[in-house]
């Protein structure tokens, strides 16, 4: 794969990175499909690192949290560091909640 | 005060139907944007334990989850019921990070957000029997000054 190629929607590989745009809600319905689709990267080689964007999300619940928290065990097994950057307050919240703030590096957005 | 009744199949399709609606019955409150985000989470949370703990991955069609919302007193109540195994050991159940579904990648944090973000939290389960869930917010608690929107 050529670095910046793009793949399905929402997923990218960036010199190892591989970026997931985040949809708009992510619950239950939405994580599993999500954590298979980055675990098949992953397992491919092609990133060890993973950078999860919340730029248009409004919502999340746990199974958020399972989903990152789940890659971050898979990415520290590739070496790889996980992020989330454009959290909002909401996100955010959640984030820290669940301690995952204590494994993943953040970037919020601006204005929070 | 307004009442409202819905139920809806136990998919997970229908989470966000759930918390949508909870969400808009809620509007004639004038609730800040964190309560309305802090309703959708918890029963968005409860509806989920409904359809993958109380009825699990043994499906049939006729599985419904009842969700019933009203207002009293400035407060929203919202019970989310359905029909499914029940939970043995419900304070076991309520633990953070306590689950049964590590397979899903289930974080166990579900009761503990429905704790964190309603006033109040009331489960009723017996094996077989099915789980009632009922949780009281109440709307305006936040006085003007300390809120940020």
């Amino acid at each position: 794969m050529q670095k910046g190629e793009s793949m399905e929607d929402g997923f990218k590989v960036i010199d190892g990175y591989l970026m997931v745009k985040l949809p708009e809600e992510i619950d239950h319905h939405q994580a599993s499909c999500i954590s298979k689709s980055v675990d098949q990267i992953l397992i491919q080689g092609k990133a060890n690192s993973i950078v999860f964007d919340f730029e248009d999300t409004r919502f999340m619940d746990s199974s958020g949290i399972g989903l990152i928290a789940g890659r971050y065990k898979k990415a520290v097994c590739f070496n790889g560091k996980v992020y989330a950057v454009n959290v909002d307050r909401h996100i955010k919240r959640i984030l820290y909640m669940s301690g995952l703030d204590k494994m993943i590096e953040m970037v919020c957005k601006e204005k929070n | 005060m307004n009442r409202m009744k819905m139920e809806f199949r136990a998919i997970s399709a229908n989470e966000s139907l759930a918390r949508m609606t909870a969400a808009a019955f809620m509007t004639p409150l004038n609730p800040t944007l964190e309560e309305i985000s802090d309703v959708k989470t918890a029963v968005s949370e409860a509806v989920t334990n409904a359809i993958i703990h109380g009825y699990g991955e043994d499906r049939e069609s006729d599985e419904m989850v009842e969700m019933i919302c009203y207002i009293e007193k400035e407060a929203l109540h919202i019970t989310i019921s359905d029909e499914g195994v029940g939970i043995e050991n419900i304070d076991k159940a309520m633990e953070p990070l306590y689950t049964t579904k590590p397979e899903l990648e289930r974080s166990g944090m579900g009761f503990s957000f429905m704790e964190a973000f309603m006033d109040e939290l009331k489960v009723e389960s017996e094996p077989g029997k099915g789980t009632k869930v009922h949780m009281v917010k109440k709307i305006g608690a936040t006085s003007w000054a300390e809120r940020e929107d």
